[in-house]
């Protein structure tokens, strides 16, 4: 009897998990399941902005096109280049301030609201910002570097091509860097304090501590970080859209998709950049999956 | 106790991270207040304090209205979300059943999604719907970006309630409506606050899906309406009148993220370090 009931009660429990789960699903099914379906159909087609409707099946063409396009290559090792080095350089100054937040001492509270403040402001308020602040004529930080004497003359931040891509990591190491240092410290703080007053004990130098003790205990969180900005950072678009000049030596993989889909109306051609961007995070993602995996086997 | 050099480098180093943190938005602040030609001299204190940029923005665009649009689509997407969100979590976070970790795995993928993947497709769902240019339309692309992370927040918290709770409410013949709404909902609040935030934000703060969804400037959100503000030329933005927007919009989400900073901090770091 009492087992009985309480199957009963299990079976009851999973239907009722499933029909509260369901609604869930037709919502992401319809906003995200589904447009991410007639994308990769898109792709294959010769669809039009202006005639979505009217189109022909065209097999690989697009992908073919975009394997030829310089534009679609240089978007791509931009895209790589941005990505790898805003990582890191937020990697390690997130990992400074994570450390300077975790010790103690009078105005902790001030540093670590300061360090909100980046985070809160929207992307596209802080590119303008920024925007500003380079501006090769009035900016403020040609201005500085002049009064320096680190420049001899004002640098066209953001018009040159060479110069913009430096940019935009700039003020995304800017933007991003407090959630990794809130990410790290939340690490540090998890981590087991007697390591520490042992090593505090026996005299030993804190860099080596930190080199011996506190990286290698704060790894996974490293890696768990790392992997959120990177997904984040290979599908950048805002920074790119503002803050360069739209030429197609610095463009992401997003921008170039969407001129192709809205500014060029061909909606075929855009789609198969956003497959492709698509197949590239998906793949970054698997890959991380499977070194997290094989890394947890080692241990 | 911390040595004299160790305190120096601690203190340098923090009074860096204040200063760079805060500079940009103070030189905003300072460029919003400067008129005329003052603007474009790098003093770092207005000689007069202006709130012509502040007019000049309501009067020569409809940016009252922007924020006003703003301000509803980030609501209705919080309270859409947030529906969705808690029946989801209590199913993933509170009742073993077969494929729970496979459905939260999807829903965890789709936050991985570039929104550039599903641009044409729901370009071509919205105007199918006749959602284009409408507030909807926006609401209905957020849940690809709030969701999923609201889910997976969400569900952490309920894994954390006391599991006698929820016997108890059992063996009172509760149903799994009551027990979710009536009795754990009042206890998650904290969490609903933390999450709603950060909803909120992440909806406040889109551009990509607002600025391709929407075509009129009555229909702009914030973002996109600061970022198609033009001047008389391509090359002479409206620098006084973007900063001074920048700043209406940003200060608002800086008081929120003061006062719950402590909520904020936890919710970010909660999906991440425990997952």
């Amino acid at each position: 009897m009492a087992e009985n009931s309480k199957s009963q009660l299990t079976r009851y429990r999973t239907k009722m998990a499933w029909l509260f789960v369901l609604p869930t699903l037709l919502v992401l099914l319809v906003a995200a399941g589904w447009p991410l379906v007639r994308t990769v159909w898109f792709s294959f087609t010769d669809a039009s902005l202006s005639a979505l409707s009217e189109k022909d099946w065209i097999g690989f063409d697009n992908f073919m096109f975009l394997f030829q396009d310089e534009g679609w290559w240089q978007s791509v090792s931009n895209t790589l280049i941005f990505a790898v080095s805003s990582v890191f350089f937020e990697t390690l100054f997130g990992l400074m301030i994570a450390v300077i937040l975790h010790a103690n001492f009078r105005g902790r509270p001030w540093v670590r609201t300061a360090v909100l403040v980046p985070w809160a402001i929207p992307t596209i308020v802080s590119a303008k910002m920024w925007r500003w602040m380079f501006n090769d004529v009035y900016g403020v930080v040609n201005a500085m570097l002049l009064k320096l004497g680190l420049i001899d003359q004002p640098l066209a931040w953001t018009a040159d091509t060479n110069l913009s891509m430096l940019t935009v990591i700039i003020v995304d190491v800017w933007k991003t860097t407090p959630f990794m240092a809130l990410l790290l410290l939340a690490g540090l703080q998890m981590l087991p304090q007697e390591c520490f007053e042992a090593a505090r004990v026996d005299g030993i130098h804190p860099l080596r501590v930190f080199y011996r003790v506190t990286l290698p205990l704060l790894k996974p969180t490293i890696v768990v970080a790392v992997i959120f900005r990177m997904l984040d950072a290979l599908r950048v678009f805002d920074l790119f859209y503002i803050l360069t000049s739209g030429s197609t030596d610095t463009m992401s993989m997003s921008v170039y998709a969407r001129q192709q889909l809205f500014d060029f109306q061909s909606v075929g051609l855009g789609s198969a950049a956003s497959t492709l961007l698509f197949v590239l995070i998906a793949f970054t993602t698997l890959l991380f999956l499977k070194l997290g995996r094989s890394k947890k086997t080692d241990l | 106790m911390l040595t004299k050099k160790a305190k120096f480098f601690l203190y340098s180093g923090a009074l860096l991270v204040i200063i760079v943190s805060l500079f940009p938005f103070y030189w905003a602040i300072i460029s919003s207040f400067k008129s005329g030609s003052e603007l474009f001299r790098t003093n770092f204190w207005p000689e007069t304090f202006s709130f012509g940029n502040y007019a000049a923005i309501f009067k020569e665009q409809p940016f009252g209205r922007n924020i006003l649009n703003s301000i509803l689509v980030a609501t209705g997407t919080v309270l859409i979300c947030l529906s969705l969100a808690v029946s989801a979590a209590y199913a993933l976070g509170r009742v073993s059943f077969k494929g729970r970790s496979l459905l939260l795995m999807t829903i965890l993928s789709v936050s991985m999604f570039p929104q550039v993947a599903v641009l044409s497709g729901m370009f071509e769902m919205i105007r199918a719907l006749g959602l284009y240019n409408n507030h909807f339309g926006l609401i209905l692309s957020y849940m690809v970006l709030t969701l999923p992370f609201t889910i997976w927040i969400l569900t952490t918290f309920m894994k954390q309630l006391p599991k006698e709770v929820e016997e108890a409410a059992i063996l009172d013949g509760a149903s799994a409506w009551t027990i979710c709404f009536k009795i754990f909902l009042p206890l998650l609040w904290p969490a609903l606050v933390t999450t709603g935030l950060l909803a909120f934000i992440a909806a406040w703060n889109e551009f990509l899906f607002a600025l391709t969804f929407t075509v009129e400037s009555k229909a702009r959100t914030v973002p996109v309406a600061i970022a198609l503000m033009t001047g008389a030329s391509e090359y002479e933005l409206p620098w006084g009148n973007i900063m001074a927007a920048s700043v209406v919009v940003t200060v608002p989400l800086i008081i929120l993220v003061l006062i719950f900073q402590k909520r904020i901090v936890s919710g970010l770091t909660a999906g991440a370090v425990k997952g």
